[in-house]
């Protein structure tokens, strides 16, 4: 710690990403101010009123855990964390009259690069993830769960935590929740610093108290999850999203968003842009839209966008321009919505440099378990930096195509996949840049920073 | 080494979170308790964790040394981390990492001569719509550290006692 000196100043205060009324729409986001993230305030925004309806102790005669599993399949709920997998789907797997202990896990493991809503989630409404693990738990059968949160953001788990201790002392964790059946417990985990621990394989091991190394799948997490059990595993957001689902009903949800593309996502809106922060707006809304909610371009005309985190392939500004933001959308530009973290970039970039950072990254935070991956990134990333150096050679640019392939599709997990697309995204949409560079021994565009 | 009873207690609430038969999955929490009392892990105190947990101190120094945030060795008294991620790197990252080994005369990974400080660029921190960000100590995270924040930042902690 940094102990007693008071270091608060440099604290944000959630006004610029979070408290800036610039939302459309919001339900997870909504009424937030920064100061009313604690039980009392979280109940008086209608919070637990969802658990309380599931398990019948609103008045009416309560839901079936089919009956909740069937309202979240008709919101048409995505996993926000990346994959976009539907969530009731997901839920339907569990193998409820299974013998034993069943566990669930949401994974607050934010690391991918310019994504940080689950961050807001959790500093500003922690409630919300609460009651809406409660509810899957019920509808899954699960007593257990854990709540797995980067390490870096080790103010928020502290705040989880009081969070957790104020449901329990309400009655809304423990044995016989609001004095019902179900008896569910949720704890805090942190990590401490591993990116591919957002995997979620690579998250039991961690829980389990070993390296952060993804299993192979099958078997899935399903039915061999965490401690061998069968295990669901989902986003902050996505939990985030479940209360307001079983308040207002699946229908309404997937009303205010697109076919397909039920509800709001937030978006993390980061880099050259004039007033970076989260956005939770509906699905399906047009990016123009989102860039000004951002405040627009900083420091030059709009060159590519990274819509999806680090992790998903670039598009130059023309394509993006003419995106809505949804999975569908994204995915027929060539790209993919992720974590809904938007990397803006300006017309001053230089993309040799930008594809260098991200390839130490995954250099970096490799695991090392496959060699595709352990060695590729390697590769990736001294080939670039080579070339950012002015040492390239034209046949670089075949190389850099065949090592990103050979990555792909041959690792345990997809952080490998994660490390090739961005490279051949980079080079099919900017490979005039990479040529000049090799050619000239300097950048094409004139870097502001 | 020997814990305190009150390093003890709070090994004990994070052990409690799991199943009985499943201990070591307390491992990470106990280990951030230890750097956070000590300042870093050393082998001593990963072997006495592992005798606490019942693990093989094999396995606990897996864990010390495959995340990225234990301080396998001793650090400054304050350990600044500084994001240089891309999101980061397009809001002067680079350049307040630079700021801060210049000011400090230390090379990136680095510790000043006083002990006072050690400066290490990190990867994505999860907050990068306050880009710049740097996290203090592992715990404290700061945000939109512009030039001039910088510099109150380091005059704060180079005033600092203790």
């Amino acid at each position: 710690m940094a102990g007693t000196i008071d270091l608060s100043k440099f604290k944000a205060k959630g006004q610029e990403t979070c408290f800036h009324g610039r939302h459309i729409a919001p339900q997870i986001y909504a009424g937030l101010d920064g100061s009313n993230w604690r039980l009392s305030d979280y109940v008086a925004r209608g919070g637990y009123a969802a658990l309380s309806k599931v398990l019948g102790k609103d008045g009416g005669s309560g839901l079936t855990p089919d009956e909740v599993i069937a309202e979240v399949k008709a919101s048409g709920l995505r996993g926000r964390g990346g994959a976009g997998f539907p969530t009731g789907l997901k839920w339907s797997f569990m193998p409820r009259q299974f013998p034993g202990p069943k566990y669930l896990v949401c994974n607050s493991d934010e690391g991918e690069p310019g994504t940080c809503k689950d961050r807001d989630i959790l500093r500003y409404n922690p409630h919300i993830v609460i009651e809406g693990m409660a509810i899957a738990a019920y509808a899954m059968g699960v007593k257990t769960a854990y709540n797995y949160i980067h390490g870096e953001i080790f103010e928020v788990y502290q705040r989880f935590e009081e969070a957790l201790d104020e449901a329990r002392a309400a009655g809304f964790l423990g044995e016989h929740v609001l004095g019902s059946d179900f008896s569910f417990q949720l704890h805090a985990h942190h990590g401490f610093g591993a990116y591919i621990c957002g995997e979620e394989t690579a998250l039991l091991e961690s829980i389990e108290g070993k390296k952060g190394q993804p299993r192979f799948k099958p078997p899935f997490p399903a039915s061999f999850g965490l401690y061998g059990k069968p295990t669901t595993i989902n986003n902050t957001e996505t939990f985030a999203a479940v209360p307001w689902i079983i308040r207002n009903g699946g229908q309404a949800y997937l009303d205010c968003g697109k076919p397909n593309n039920g509800g709001t996502k937030i978006y993390s809106v980061v880099g050259d842009v004039n007033a970076p922060g989260n956005f939770e707006v509906p699905l399906g809304t047009p990016f123009p839209e989102l860039l000004a909610l951002a405040g627009g371009v900083k420091g030059g005309a709009l060159k590519a966008v990274i819509p999806g985190g680090s992790s998903a392939p670039v598009l130059p500004a023309a394509l993006m321009m003419d995106c809505t933001m949804d999975y569908d959308s994204i995915a027929k530009a060539g790209s993919m919505l992720g974590s809904g973290a938007v990397i803006v970039m300006n017309d001053s970039r230089c993309m040799v440099k930008s594809l260098l950072r991200l390839d130490y990254f995954y250099m970096h935070e490799s695991c090392g378990q496959c060699t595709p991956c352990r060695e590729g990134t390697g590769w990736l990333w001294r080939i670039v930096d080579r070339i950012e150096h002015g040492k390239g050679r034209l046949e670089d640019l075949e190389l850099l195509d065949s090592v990103a392939g050979n990555i792909k599709g041959h690792t345990i997990c997809a952080l490998g996949d994660a490390a090739a697309m961005p490279v051949q995204a980079m080079l099919k949409h900017f490979r005039d840049e990479f040529m000049y560079h090799i050619e000239h021994k300097t950048c094409l565009v004139k870097q502001s920073a | 080494m020997n814990f305190s009873d009150a390093t003890l207690a709070r090994f004990a609430k994070e052990v409690a979170k799991y199943p009985a038969d499943q201990k070591q999955s307390a491992v990470m929490a106990c280990l951030a308790i230890v750097q956070h009392e000590q300042g870093h892990v050393s082998s001593e105190a990963e072997e006495a964790v592992a005798a606490y947990l019942g693990m093989p101190p094999i396995a606990v120094h897996e864990v010390t040394s495959f995340y990225n945030m234990y301080n396998q060795h001793a650090v400054g008294r304050f350990k600044l981390n500084v994001c240089t991620n891309l999101p980061c790197q397009l809001r002067n990252g680079q350049k307040a990492l630079e700021q801060v080994c210049q000011r400090l005369g230390v090379e990136p990974y680095g510790t000043t001569a006083d002990g006072r400080f050690t400066v290490q660029p990190c990867e994505c921190l999860g907050a990068c719509a306050d880009a710049p960000v740097m996290l203090v100590n592992d715990r404290e995270m700061l945000s939109f550290m512009t030039p001039e924040r910088l510099d109150e930042l380091l005059d704060t902690l180079q005033k600092a006692q203790g």
